[in-house]
């Protein structure tokens, strides 16, 4: 008999889906990967909330009030969280405005630069969740069991993760696989 | 008449493997004649040793910590390096040198062959693991050759090093104090371009991170084919710029 399938949830926060894109980088080695688990929650799915999984994946950083809602529904709900890619990890691209102020970046794009339109204004509809002040990594929000760094983690890397973590053994990335860049 | 037994050199012990040494070498230059590698930052083979950035710290005989740049030789000392307790020790350093400045990897020119970068490879590092400061430390671009980023700078003062000992010119130097020291030019206006600093000094050379950087050479090396690319920075025999 077939073991049960282990549940795994993705989601892009304040990312790029650069990582989500890496993902699917590990090409036909998801044939194998969709033996061993059942996708949850995830941009691949389009289910829009989190059951209970084993594992969370979190590309992105916290950049406004919906990714730090997220995140806290993942963790809730995950056994295993993992931030995957630099932004998740240390902020990454969306944290280069943290030595700005928010509101002087939002005059800025949404009212002052040349070339907007007459009346442009800054966007304040009560859809839109709220931008936060500085952009933070998620591991100062919630507690994260793993970190996979990388702009973004090579399908390789990915893979060689998922692997060991599936297999019960600690992820080792190891040379060529652990990158910053 | 018998001729007089040569004295074999004198060795220590690093990690249960004897070291041999001349007198007056340091633990950091015995290791690296040995092609062992210490882990270090702010040591520079060409550099008289600064001892600042504890990355090189060792385990004298199962007692105290030392920086092996500046601990001399000493016959039968037991020196521990490669442990995971002084690793560990070592990436708690490297995370909080992370946190300090702003090490954005993916846009830096020096990703690849950067000391900082590849060390924090070599020990494993994953996370930053503490809160970042992304501190607020404006670039200097006003040079024609070279460009200064200070977000990247880890303050181990090889190019104050090299600017006042090679170069004889002094135009680096590290101002304020604790968590307020910096690095400064040494210029009236405190830019670069109004320093005596040529792109062809040794200190335009030296950085072992993305702080001094050559312009319009961006990328002339692709990611990938770098320093620190084919082997890690405890393989590559000449590891420092």
């Amino acid at each position: 008999m077939n073991a049960p399938k282990l549940k795994v949830a993705t989601t892009s926060l304040a990312g790029c889906f650069g990582c989500h894109m890496s993902f699917l980088d590990i090409d036909e080695r998801i044939l194998d990967l969709v033996e061993l688990v059942e996708f949850d929650r995830s941009p691949l799915t389009d289910i829009k909330h989190c059951g209970p999984c084993d594992i969370g994946l979190i590309e992105g950083g916290l950049c406004n009030a919906e990714n730090v809602h997220v995140l806290r529904e993942f963790r809730h709900n995950c056994r295993i969280l993992v931030a995957v890619g630099a932004c998740a990890v240390n902020g990454g691209l969306p944290a280069q405005r943290n030595h700005l102020q928010l509101s002087e970046i939002l005059e800025e794009v949404y009212h002052t630069s040349p070339g907007l339109a007459a009346g442009s204004r800054i966007p304040n509809d009560p859809e839109l969740p709220l931008p936060l002040n500085k952009v933070h990594p998620i591991h100062e929000v919630v507690k994260i069991d793993y970190f996979l760094p990388g702009c973004p983690p090579s399908g390789d890397a990915i893979w060689k993760f998922l692997t060991d973590l599936i297999a019960g053994r600690t992820p080792a990335l190891g040379h060529g696989l652990l990158h910053y860049d | 008449m018998s001729q007089p037994p040569v004295s074999p050199s004198p060795t220590f012990v690093l990690d249960g493997e004897d070291i041999p040494f001349t007198p007056g070498q340091t633990l950091m230059q015995a290791a690296k004649a040995a092609g062992k590698y210490i882990p270090h930052l702010c040591w520079h083979p060409d550099f008289v040793a600064h001892g600042s950035c504890k990355l090189c710290t060792v385990k004298i005989d199962g007692g105290r910590y030392g920086a092996a740049c500046t601990l001399q030789a000493a016959p039968g000392l037991q020196v521990e390096n490669r442990t995971e307790d002084l690793d560990d020790k070592r990436r708690t350093l490297l995370q909080m040198l992370f946190v300090e400045g702003n090490h954005f990897c993916p846009s830096c020119e020096k990703s690849g062959n950067c000391v900082l970068q590849a060390t924090a490879y070599e020990l494993g590092m994953l996370t930053p693991h503490f809160d970042h400061f992304y501190p607020d430390r404006p670039v200097d671009a006003s040079h024609p050759d070279t460009l200064l980023d200070f977000n990247r700078c880890i303050q181990c003062e090889l190019c104050v090093r090299a600017s006042r000992d090679v170069d004889g010119k002094n135009v680096f130097a590290l101002a304020g104090r604790g968590i307020g020291s910096h690095l400064i030019v040494n210029s009236p206006s405190g830019q670069l371009a109004d320093s005596n600093f040529s792109a062809a000094d040794r200190a335009a050379s030296v950085c072992p991170v993305g702080v001094i950087l050559p312009k319009r050479v961006g990328f002339a090396v692709p990611i990938g084919e770098r320093i620190y690319d084919p082997a890690p920075i405890s393989a590559v025999e000449d590891e420092q710029p």
